[in-house]
C-alpha cells in the first residue's frame, strides 16, 4: 500500500503544481497517471508548441512548462505511479480512501485530489471486427516490452511518430516488420521517415500503403490479418502480432462511476471555497472540474490547486492551524533536506 | 457584422439551424461547441490543431470549402468512420461563402 497525505489522480500541470503547494504546508503527495510520462495534455498533445498565457512567461513551450513544474516540486519528493489508471475508490473506516489502479496497485490517503483533465489518456482503437477478442492475444495498442516481439513477425499500423519509431526499433528485434498506413505520406519527424525509407530499401521493413487492416483471424490467438489496398483484392498476411498505433485520446473512464456529481463530462465542485466534490475529502481541480464560469486554463488549475491544499491541510490536521506565509519571506524547505531562501541583505557600514 | 446559417445534424440525428458570426475568427468545431451540439469533452479535444479528429463531420451541401491542409489529410487518414465527404470542422473557418452549409457530425470514436 502506497501511503501519502494527498493522493493526486493525474500528473498534468494541475497535479504537479499541487505537489508544490502541498509541500509548502508539509503535506506529502503521490501521483497516479495513465500516461508513462508526467505533464498531461501538455506532454501528450502539444509538448513542442508555445503557450502565451502563463502569468510571467510571455512564451513557453508546453514541454518546458512541464519540466519547470517537475523541477519546482522536486524537493517535495512526489511519488509516481505511471502507466496505470485509477479504477476504484473505497472509503475506509478511519475516513481515508484507498484508490486501486487497473494493475492492482493500492494507494491510501486522507485526501484525494482528482486532477484528471479531460480524462485518462487511452489508446485509440481502430474499428476492426473482433479486435477486443484478440487484445493481448496478438493485438496490442502500446508496446510495453519490445522483447516480447523477438523473432516474431509483427505488423504495425499507423502513420505518426510512434508507428515510425517502433518500426525502426523492431526491425532489429522481430523476424519481420510490416508497416501499414492509409496514405503514402507519414506525419513524423523527418529523421524517422528517412530511417524507415532506408530500412524499406534494405528489405528490413515491408511497407504497405495506402492500405488498411480490415480483418483478423486465428482460433485462440492472432494468426493472420486481412489487408485492403484501395481498389485491389484484399491480401491475407500471416503474423504473430498486430500493433495499431493511432495515438491516445482522453476518456473520463472509471471516475465517472465513483458517485461524484458529473455534469458535461466534468466533476461539479464547490467553487465558493475549495473545489471539494460532493464526497467530502475528494477534490477535483483543473480541467476535470466544472462550476459556473469555469475556464479550462492552466492558470485556473494552479489557483484551484492552491486553495484546495488549504482545505486538505484542515482535513489531515484537524487540530492544527496552517499559517499562511510568503515563499520569499519564509523560504522553501524541501523534504529532501534542501532549503531555498532569499539571500540576506548585507548590512555594513561605510567608513 | 454578418451571421450565416448552418444546418448541423448532431450525433443523435437531430438537425439544428444555427447562426454563426463571420467576424469572430470561428471555425465549425467552435460553432458546434458554442451551441453545445456535442457534449463537452467529445469535440475539440486538441483545441483545433487537426490532431484528434473529434471534430470530424460529413459535408452534405456543395459549398466550395477551403482546401485541406497536409495536417488535415494526415489526421483524417488515421481517423475512424471516414467517408469521402469527411472534413475536420476545426479546419473550416466561418466565412460568408459558407452560408447555408449542411453537415453531420461523425460519430464519437
Ligand atoms: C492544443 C492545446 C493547446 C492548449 N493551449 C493552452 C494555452 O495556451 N493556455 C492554457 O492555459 N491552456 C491551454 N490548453 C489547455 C491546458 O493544456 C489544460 O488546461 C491543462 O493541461 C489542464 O491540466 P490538468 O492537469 O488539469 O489536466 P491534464 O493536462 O489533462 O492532465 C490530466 C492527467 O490525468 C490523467 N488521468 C485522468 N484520469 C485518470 C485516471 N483515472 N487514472 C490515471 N490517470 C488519469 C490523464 O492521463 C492526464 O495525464 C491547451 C490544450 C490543448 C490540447
Ligand atoms: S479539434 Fe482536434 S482535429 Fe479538430
Amino acid at each position: 500500500m502506497i501511503q501519502s497525505d494527498i493522493l493526486i489522480i493525474g500528473a498534468g500541470p494541475t497535479g504537479l503544481f499541487t505537489v508544490f503547494e502541498a509541500g509548502l504546508l508539509k503535506l506529502r503527495c503521490h501521483l497516479i497517471d495513465a500516461l508513462v510520462q508526467p505533464g498531461g495534455q501538455c506532454a501528450e498533445i502539444y509538448p513542442k508548441k508555445p503557450i502565451y498565457d502563463i502569468p510571467g512567461f510571455p512564451e513557453i513551450l508546453a514541454g518546458d512548462l512541464v519540466n519547470n513544474l517537475m523541477e519546482q516540486c522536486k524537493q517535495f519528493e512526489p511519488g509516481f505511479t505511471l502507466g496505470e489508471r485509477a479504477e476504484t475508490i473505497e472509503k475506509q473506516q478511519d475516513g481515508s480512501f484507498v484508490v486501486t489502479t487497473d494493475k492492482g496497485t493500492k494507494h491510501q490517503a486522507k485526501v484525494v485530489a482528482i486532477a484528471g483533465g479531460l480524462g485518462s489518456f487511452e489508446p485509440r482503437k481502430p474499428l476492426i471486427d473482433n479486435i477486443e477478442f484478440y487484445e493481448n492475444k496478438g493485438v496490442a495498442f502500446a508496446i510495453k516490452d519490445p522483447e516480447m516481439y523477438r523473432n516474431k513477425s509483427v505488423v504495425l499500423a499507423g502513420g505518426g511518430d510512434s508507428a515510425l519509431d517502433w518500426a525502426v526499433y523492431l526491425s532489429n528485434v522481430a523476424s519481420k516488420v510490416t508497416l501499414i498506413h492509409r496514405r503514402n505520406e507519414f506525419r513524423g519527424a523527418l529523421d524517422s521517415v528517412e530511417k524507415v525509407q532506408n530500412l524499406k530499401q534494405q528489405g528490413l521493413i515491408d511497407l504497405i500503403t495506402p492500405a488498411e487492416v480490415t480483418g483478423l483471424e486465428g482460433s485462440s490467438h492472432l494468426e493472420a490479418i486481412t489487408i485492403q489496398k484501395e481498389d485491389e483484392t484484399p491480401i491475407r498476411l500471416q503474423t504473430d502480432a498486430l500493433i495499431p498505433l493511432f495515438g491516445l485520446t482522453p476518456k473520463l473512464g472509471p471516475i465517472a462511476n465513483w458517485g461524484l456529481d458529473i455534469e458535461k463530462n466534468a466533476i461539479k465542485v464547490d467553487n465558493t471555497l475549495d473545489y471539494q466534490t460532493n464526497i467530502p475529502g475528494v477534490f477535483a481541480i483543473g480541467d476535470v472540474n466544472t462550476y459556473p464560469g469555469k475556464l479550462k486554463l492552466i492558470l485556473c488549475g494552479f489557483h484551484e490547486a492552491t486553495l484546495m491544499c488549504q482545505s486538505a491541510y484542515k482535513i489531515i490536521h484537524p487540530n492544527r492551524k496552517s499559517i499562511f506565509k510568503y515563499t520569499t519571506v519564509s523560504g522553501v524547505d524541501g523534504f529532501d533536506g534542501t532549503r531555498k531562501e532569499a539571500p540576506k541583505s548585507i548590512i555594513k557600514s561605510i567608513d | 457584422m454578418l451571421d450565416i446559417t448552418l444546418h448541423i445534424t448532431d450525433r443523435d440525428g437531430m438537425t439544428h439551424e444555427v447562426q454563426a458570426p463571420t467576424d469572430m475568427v470561428m471555425n465549425v468545431m467552435e460553432v458546434v461547441k458554442g451551441f453545445e451540439l456535442a457534449p463537452e469533452g467529445t469535440i475539440g479535444i486538441c483545441g483545433g490543431m487537426a490532431m484528434c479528429a473529434s471534430c470530424q463531420c460529413y459535408i452534405e451541401s456543395d459549398h466550395i470549402l477551403p482546401q485541406q491542409s497536409d495536417d488535415e489529410l494526415a489526421m483524417l487518414s488515421e481517423a475512424f468512420f471516414v467517408k469521402s465527404n469527411s472534413r475536420l470542422g476545426c479546419q473550416i473557418q466561418i466565412t460568408e461563402e459558407l452560408d447555408g452549409l449542411r453537415l453531420t457530425l461523425a460519430p464519437e470514436e
